[in-house]
């Protein structure tokens, strides 16, 4: 199949930045999306033009580590990773326009990278557990209800994408921040430090501008993870509780 | 970038955004209530004008000679007034911390909706159509100061003397407000709620439910009385 290629050329953080044009034939509809920007990387190398940046590293939907908005939706058409999104979701002849996440939080660092930093920084203020470590616990030594679990894991399932930041008009990355309090907060282990947790992961999120939650919905429709909307609300009340304790 | 320092703290929780929306939720769920107790009023229009105005009056008298005349009406209007400036003072600072956290240099080329409904996208415009239209209508019904057709003691004439079919621009503004308020209760009831930490995903449906029910039957029931006026079916 034949495409053209509108895709976000940016040399740096300072630079402006703008929309390139390629037109590339011969695609496979079996290609992946990052396959198919490899094949346009060769083209340009091959034409002494710099290559077109963007992250990757597993290429099987479980790193988190691609992420671009395709025609205007995070990850593009299909509710999956960009790695996992294949050219036989486009048709012949189209035009497709890459962008990189868009958000004061997610500064990009060329073309289509960007720097989710602020990520690490909301999970360093709170998105952990303090317990001494040493071999691992029977597993039947704590039972947990198994609702309680598969909430729990559902949640855990972030892989930290930034999917759900790009899609927001807030550009809020609550969705994100929820999950982490939402699965440490359904386990026992994630109990002592619950109230602590969630004021601190917000104050993070807050600090980093990061925008607030008007529960649209556009993240948990975006969300490779599916990571239910739901999720907020229990950071809500959470938030709610430790406010009302004084934790704050 | 991983391990870099955590920066200092300026945010405090009670300032959040959670903080500001939960501010927003709980003074729209005040206004939501107290649109539900005027549509009931203003559907006494289709009792007559002595229910109407017998109406109106109560409610100067309400809770007299415990409190003084018109002491209820204003402890209510101050209230209102303060869900008013807090609702607006929320949403001001929540859109201007939405707009720093993706500046108008940053927005998308190619804008695609996935989920989002069209009242949520009307939130923020639709907000402020209504403000507007609240100090218009109070201008108008209210204190008369703006009087279509003519001042009135009554407020049964008012509300007939200003949806006149002559005055029908004064009609199409209240009937284009009153849509906005419904698409505004429209996601708001349903945002409050999930800011509030009521959703679940086996609720998220009712939610929204409620949310629309509520919404159809405030607008429905603020559009029949000045309809009913400007086609004659009260006069």
């Amino acid at each position: 199949m034949n495409i053209t290629l509108r895709v976000w050329r940016q040399k740096g953080q300072d630079d402006e930045g703008r929309l390139a044009t390629y037109k590339l034939t011969d695609v496979s509809p079996d290609m992946s999306f990052l396959e198919m920007l490899d094949v346009l990387n060769e083209k340009l190398t091959l034409e002494d033009e710099d290559p077109v940046a963007f992250d990757h590293d597993c290429r099987e939907g479980i790193c988190g580590a691609c992420g671009v908005v395709i025609d205007g939706e995070a990850h593009g058409p299909e509710r999956t990773t960009t790695c996992q999104l294949h050219m036989r979701s486009f048709k012949d002849g189209d035009t497709i326009t890459v962008e990189p996440w868009r958000a004061q939080a997610f500064p990009v660092v060329k073309d289509l990278v960007v720097d989710r930093g602020s990520f690490d920084r909301i999970i360093q203020a709170g998105g952990f557990i303090s317990a001494p470590t040493g071999t691992a616990p029977d597993a039947h030594a704590n039972p947990i209800p198994k609702p309680d679990a598969d909430r729990a894991f559902d949640a855990a399932t972030c892989i930290g994408c930034g999917a759900c930041v790009a899609a927001c008009p807030n550009a809020s990355s609550m969705l994100f921040t929820a999950a982490k309090v939402t699965h440490l907060g359904m386990l026992p282990q994630g109990q002592p430090e619950r109230a602590a947790r969630v004021v601190k992961m917000i104050n993070q999120q807050d600090e980093e501008d990061f925008g607030g939650c008007s529960n649209i919905g556009e993240c948990a429709a975006v969300c490779p993870k599916g990571i239910p909307l739901d999720t907020i609300s229990q950071l809500n009340r959470d938030l709610l509780g430790s406010l009302g304790k004084g934790v704050g | 970038m991983a391990n870099s320092t955590l920066t200092k703290k300026r945010s405090t929780a009670y300032g959040s955004t959670v903080a500001l929306k939960t501010a927003m939720a709980i003074t729209g769920a005040i206004l939501v209530l107290y649109l539900i107790a005027h549509m009931y009023g203003n559907l006494k229009i289709f009792s007559g004008q002595e229910a109407f105005d017998g109406y109106a009056h109560s409610l100067r008298e309400l809770g007299y000679p415990m409190l003084p005349e018109n002491g209820f009406l204003w402890i209510f209007r101050l209230v209102l007034l303060a869900s008013v400036l807090i609702h607006i003072y929320a949403a001001v600072t929540l859109w201007a911390r939405a707009r720093r956290a993706r500046p108008a240099a940053q927005r998308y080329k190619v804008n695609k909706r996935v989920a989002r409904s069209y009242s949520s996208y009307t939130m923020r415009y639709g907000g402020v159509l209504v403000a507007l239209f609240v100090v218009f209508h109070i201008l108008h019904l209210t204190t008369n100061d703006i009087a279509p057709g003519g001042r009135s003691d009554s407020p049964y004439e008012r509300l007939v003397n200003g949806f006149q079919p002559e005055f029908w621009y004064v009609t199409l503004f209240y009937v284009l407000s009153v849509i906005a308020v419904g698409l505004h209760l429209r996601h708001g009831i349903w945002s409050a709620l999930a800011t509030l930490g009521v959703n679940m995903s086996r609720r998220q449906g009712m939610l929204n439910a409620i949310a629309l029910g509520i919404a159809l039957i405030v607008t429905v029931g603020f559009l029949l009385p000045p309809l009913a006026v400007t086609f004659g079916l009260v006069s």
